[in-house]
């Protein structure tokens, strides 16, 4: 009853407001879903300490209904329950809760708030869906449904042009990763006639080296699988090729930003991944080439944010570095750090998230950074909030990313392979211009000189109580979730905390070997992090011209930076241009020239042209009508005469 | 035969029974005037419908006076099914008369005096009595086509029709004496013994059937023998349009039926072609010259012209399951028309009669009742499922897909296509078009009744169509030994 009420509670409120919205009013809708995210937020945080202090694992599998049973697709819709799943609720439902509460002040004036809302808690209900899902097919019901708020949510504001194409272009983005997905899940359904994850999990080691014959080819099951069902996490999680969405997706408000952007959708790619460890294990191909893209990504998001001017396209690219370094531990098979760094990343980041908004707030909802400065005294709370988020998010001790960052820098060092090599290189360079990137971001926002015009600056207000306590819940989040909870989650005796939710091969576990390291590469990050905050004081408070020397200087790279790698373009040129001209070509020609012309349209003028001329024909004179008789009668007759 | 020998009359009851009331009623008339008109409609429709109780319960299997008269099941469902036709016409057009001052005593003796001729043509066994029969019905209809006769449009369209009566009459004797000349007979049974033995037809016999062929085509009005039909409909007053597409349109089709499965039934690939042709063009030219139309009378005329088109189309299977479709199609066909024909005499808008379409406009909002049975008409004409114009093209398809006529099938499937077009034009000038005129209510009770019992069938003859499809089955095997 207490997991269907924590999964529950927000589809109800959503159904609620969805369908009464007009009757009940925006203010009790607001509350509604509110109050119900919240009650699940607290009943999460209730099973969660439960979980840690009672050192008994909880597993259960709830069926609600069945929901397909044909043939050997059989499976039905039920809440599954395990240490994931509770993390996973804590992370989705306080972080919601928080940020309805913070929207009641962020949405105030906007005349839509109560679709605003039941967008929101409907949201919550699908990636709790997600996340407690014993089967792969109520797991993709729960990754569309998150699909389709976010892209409603991006698109919030319908009116603006580019909101609608940012909506659009997320989902045509995520489309790609679905396919894949969905593939990786009928080829599971293929090899293991089944969809229930204890089903394909306890499998999962028969077919090991397995291969099967494709296009001529012989392909390792396992490798296909995984493979497939990474792309859709790619996809979700904005990694590395398929990332193009996720600065786009900024269109929408703040809040949503947060919420689905930071702390919960984008991670859905990273928890989906964990929850499959069991086949993942079976496929170091796969398991490499997560990390390969990890580390990529880490480092390209990085790198772009370094230069962005938009406020919340910098955090956005720190989002998908953040997420390249979870899928580098879980490539690693280091599945609880991956877990522990998203959990704390959702705090964190969702507090960034909520103090950019409070800035944009203050500012007239202007996002661009060379328009800021100097906030520091007007909006003291708020400047407060981005320290602690910034903070975390460099990894500076005390903070929680401190502990959850730094372990995975440590896990790609002990780790034995190039790849992880790789990985811990890039790790590490993405530390400092991480460090870098958010003290540029603090310094153009809050310090140096104003260069906000006078009749916006006459406005700038703190955030009200409604946004800033939210802010300050989170910001507890940001410092202490790390130091509460990484002895749980990561250490000597995780698997113990986890239970059966991870799988990790005998061998493969990098967690032990990352403790044991030096004191030296376990302080290497936190240096390096602070020669990144230095950097950007020396930059942007100490020596303000340099910065424009240097870009001129090297003019080509910093256009590339600026450019985001020339993803965009790229794709233009080589996707979307194409796609577009072909189906122009295909309306224009194919359908309305061709297919049109010849068939409907060609068709009826052809009948058209015709019936005129029948109905010419009938000109009313007797003798003509008398005349078509005796010509028919001796067409036939002679017809017979000749035939 | 003994010439002293009194025949048997009793066959041929309903036919003696029509003319004797037909001769009273006249005499009645003219001692009371035109102010019986009313009543001598009622005891009209009274006495067609005791005619039609007779030829129900009257004997059957007979073949009297010198073999020139034949009374089968087909006779009888062709019989009643004219019956129904000509009570709907008259019972539709009684108060359509009282308003257009055409209360004339002559009128309903008229119909029964051409639906006498059509019983005749129906149980003709002979090219002699076929006539009579064809000329009585003919000579009635130019009368009631002229009998608004102050107005130039009714009388033109009688005069045109006359002449090109006459022709078509003329080519019939042609024919007739043609077959005559070259077989030494003129009853049907014995010209249809001639062919049994696989003789190569003359070509004298060739000719006469065409020229027979012809003058059917005439009467169904299929192409190109339809040229007056579109004239003859729009000049027509509206309730003699209504009579002339229902009852005389059963009586031609079932002639023409009997004429090809009796006396030729052993030259069915000659006449074959020719049907064939004549179907074709029906439904191809019936289909795109409506498309045109402005006026709903003359949409009608093609209509039926597309119609008997489809009927032909089951007629050339040259089968006994063709012969059934046929009779199944003219008798969904007389229903919709007298549903649609009411609607058309309920265009009337501040006491004068309109007969655009575009007069429809706004039916659905105006008169929902109205435009709801005509709009189910009009999809029933158009033949979308499940309602009964449906299964009356899909029987005559069955039969001529079973025949092998495959292309002819698909050019019947195209004008059907192309004439889906001017029906559901109509229910979207009816629906979505804004409203002009307001229509006034009907308010007979006899129109009402008449448009719910065609909607009535229409919808539900999906329920039950065994009752009718066995009929059919019955009198088809009655004519194909």
């Amino acid at each position: 009853m207490l997991y269907i009420s924590i999964v529950f509670l927000p589809g109800l409120a959503a159904l609620t407001a969805g369908v009464f919205s007009r009757i009940l009013g925006h203010g009790f809708v607001m509350f509604i879903t509110s109050l119900s995210v919240s009650i699940s937020s607290i009943l999460s945080f209730y099973v969660f300490l439960k979980l840690i202090f009672s050192h008994k694992i909880i597993n259960e599998n709830i069926t609600i209904l069945e929901w397909i049973n044909s043939g050997d697709l059989s499976f039905s819709w039920s809440i599954m329950v395990d240490t994931l799943t509770i993390v996973m609720f804590v992370v989705v439902t306080s972080v919601s809760a928080l940020v309805h509460w913070y929207s009641f002040g962020y949405m105030k004036k906007d005349p839509h708030k109560a679709r605003f809302f039941t967008y929101l808690s409907l949201f919550t209900f699908a990636m709790l869906m997600l996340v407690s899902s014993d089967n792969f097919v109520q797991l993709f019901f729960g990754w569309e449904g998150v699909g389709l708020c976010s892209y409603l949510l991006i698109g919030f504001w319908f009116k603006k042009p580019s909101a609608n194409a940012a909506a659009i272009k997320a989902f045509i983005v995520n489309r790609v990763g679905d396919f894949g997905f969905a593939l990786g899940i009928m080829a599971i359904f293929l090899f293991f006639n089944s969809v229930t994850y204890e089903n394909v999990f306890n499998q999962a080691v028969n077919f090991e080296g397995k291969k099967f014959l494709f296009l001529s080819m012989n392909l390792d099951i396992l490798t296909v699988i995984t493979m497939l069902l990474f792309i859709g996490a790619m996809g979700k999680s904005a990694q590395f090729l398929l990332h193009t969405w996720l600065p786009d997706a900024m269109e929408g408000p703040t809040p949503v930003s947060a919420l689905i952007h930071a702390a919960t959708m984008v991670t859905a790619g990273v928890f989906m991944v964990v929850r499959c460890s069991p086949l993942f294990e079976y496929a170091p191909f796969t398991l490499n080439f997560i990390t390969l893209t990890g580390a990529i990504t880490a480092f390209f998001a990085a790198s772009v944010a370094i230069v962005q001017n938009d406020i919340k396209r910098v955090i956005a690219y720190s989002t998908c570095s953040q997420l390249g370094y979870m899928f580098i531990a879980v490539g690693l098979s280091a599945y609880s750090a991956a877990i522990f760094h998203l959990f704390t990343h959702a705090f964190f980041k969702a507090l960034l998230f909520l103090a950019s908004g409070s800035v944009i707030h203050a500012v007239s909802d202007e996002q661009d950074m060379r328009k800021m400065g100097g906030l520091y005294t007007l909006l003291p709370i708020t400047y407060l909030m981005v320290w602690i988020g910034s903070l975390a998010l460099a990894g500076i001790p005390i903070f929680s990313g401190f502990f959850s960052k730094d372990l995975i820098i440590e896990i790609a060092y002990a780790g034995s392979s190039s790849i992880s090599n790789f990985a811990f290189w890039m790790a590490l360079f993405a530390a400092f211009l991480t460090a870098f990137y958010s003290w540029r971001l603090i310094f153009m926002t809050f310090h140096g000189k104003t260069r906000i015009e006078k009749s916006v600056m006459s406005h700038v207000h703190e955030a009200p109580f409604s946004m800033s306590i939210p802010m300050i819940l989170l910001a507890m989040g940001a410092i202490f979730s790390g130091i509460l909870c990484v002895g749980v989650m990561t250490g000597h005796h995780n698997s113990e905390f986890w239970g059966n939710s991870l799988f990790v091969l005998a061998g493969r576990d990098l967690i032990e070997a990352a403790h044991d390291l030096h004191f030296s590469l376990k302080i290497l990050p936190v240096i390096i992090s602070i020669l990144g905050i230095l950097l950007a004081w020396y930059f942007y408070i100490y020596k303000i011209n340099i910065p424009k020397i240097i870009a001129n200087a090297n003019q080509p790279l910093y256009l590339f930076l600026l450019n985001k790698w020339y993803f965009d373009e790229m794709y233009n040129y080589l996707i979307v241009n194409p796609s577009r001209w072909l189906g122009y070509f295909l309306w224009k020609k194919g359908d309305e020239t061709v297919i049109d012309g010849i068939g409907p349209d060609g068709f009826s003028a052809m009948i058209n042209g015709i019936s005129k001329k029948i109905a010419l024909l009938q000109s009313g004179l007797l003798y003509h009508y008398a005349f078509v008789m005796l010509a028919g009668v001796v067409l036939f007759v002679s017809w017979f005469l000749l035939v | 035969m003994q010439y002293n020998d009194v025949p048997n009359f009793l066959p041929a009851l309903p036919e003696i029974f029509m003319s004797v009331i037909c001769m009273v009623l006249l005499i009645f008339g003219v001692f009371k005037g035109n102010k019986s008109t009313y009543l001598i409609s009622w005891l009209v429709i009274l006495s067609l419908f005791l005619t039609s109780l007779f030829c129900i319960l009257g004997p059957k299997d007979e073949i009297i006076f010198s073999n020139i008269f034949i009374v089968d099941d087909f006779s009888i469902f062709s019989k009643v099914l004219i019956i129904i036709g000509a009570i709907a016409a008259l019972a539709m057009s009684l108060s359509y008369i009282r308003n257009e001052g055409m209360e004339k005593f002559e009128y309903p003796i008229l119909i029964m005096l051409s639906t006498l001729g059509m019983m005749m043509m129906v149980s003709a066994n002979d090219l002699i009595s076929l006539y009579v029969g064809l000329e009585l019905q003919s000579l009635a209809l130019y009368v009631l086509a002229a009998f608004k006769r102050d107005t130039l449009k009714s009388s033109e369209a009688g005069l045109k029709y006359f002449v090109l009566g006459a022709l078509s009459s003329g080519m019939l004797l042609y024919g007739a004496s043609l077959i005559y000349g070259f077989s030494g007979t003129t009853n049907f049974e014995t010209i249809q013994a001639m062919f049994d033995s696989n003789n190569e037809p003359s070509l004298g016999i060739i000719v006469g059937i065409v020229f027979i062929i012809s003058a059917m085509a005439f009467k169904v009005s299929a192409v190109p023998f339809h040229m007056w039909t579109p004239d003859v409909y729009e000049g027509s007053t509206t309730s003699v349009t209504a009579f002339l597409s229902m009852a005389p349109k059963v009586a031609a089709m079932a002639l023409f039926i009997r004429l090809v499965y009796v006396p030729f039934y052993g030259l069915v690939p000659e006449w074959q072609q020719v049907v064939i042709l004549i179907s074709a063009a029906s439904m191809v030219i019936g289909s795109l010259a409506a498309i045109r139309q402005t006026n709903i009378k003359r949409l009608m005329a093609y209509s039926s012209i597309g119609h008997m088109g489809f009927a032909l189309l089951g007629l050339s299977a040259g089968t006994q399951q063709g012969v059934e479709s046929v009779l199944i199609y003219m008798f969904i066909y007389l229903f919709m028309n007298i549903g649609v024909f009411v609607v058309i005499l309920s265009m009337r808008v501040n006491g004068v009669m309109v007969e655009n379409i575009n007069d429809l406009s706004g039916l659905g909002k105006n008169n929902p009742f109205l435009a709801i049975i005509f709009g189910i008409l009009m999809f029933s004409l158009a033949g979308i499922p499940p309602l009964a114009g449906f299964f009356g093209k899909f029987y005559v398809f069955l039969a001529a897909v079973d025949s092998g006529l495959y292309i002819l099938c698909v050019i019947g499937v195209i004008s059907s296509v192309i004439g889906a077009f001017y029906y559901l034009r109509i229910v979207k000038i009816m629906y979505f078009d804004d409203p002009v005129d307001i229509f006034e209510k009907p308010n007979s009770a006899s129109m009402i009744s008449l448009l719910s019992i065609s909607g009535i069938f229409t919808i539900f003859f999906i329920v039950a169509p065994t009752p009718l499809i066995s009929w059919a089955h019955h009198a088809a095997s009655s004519i194909i030994q």
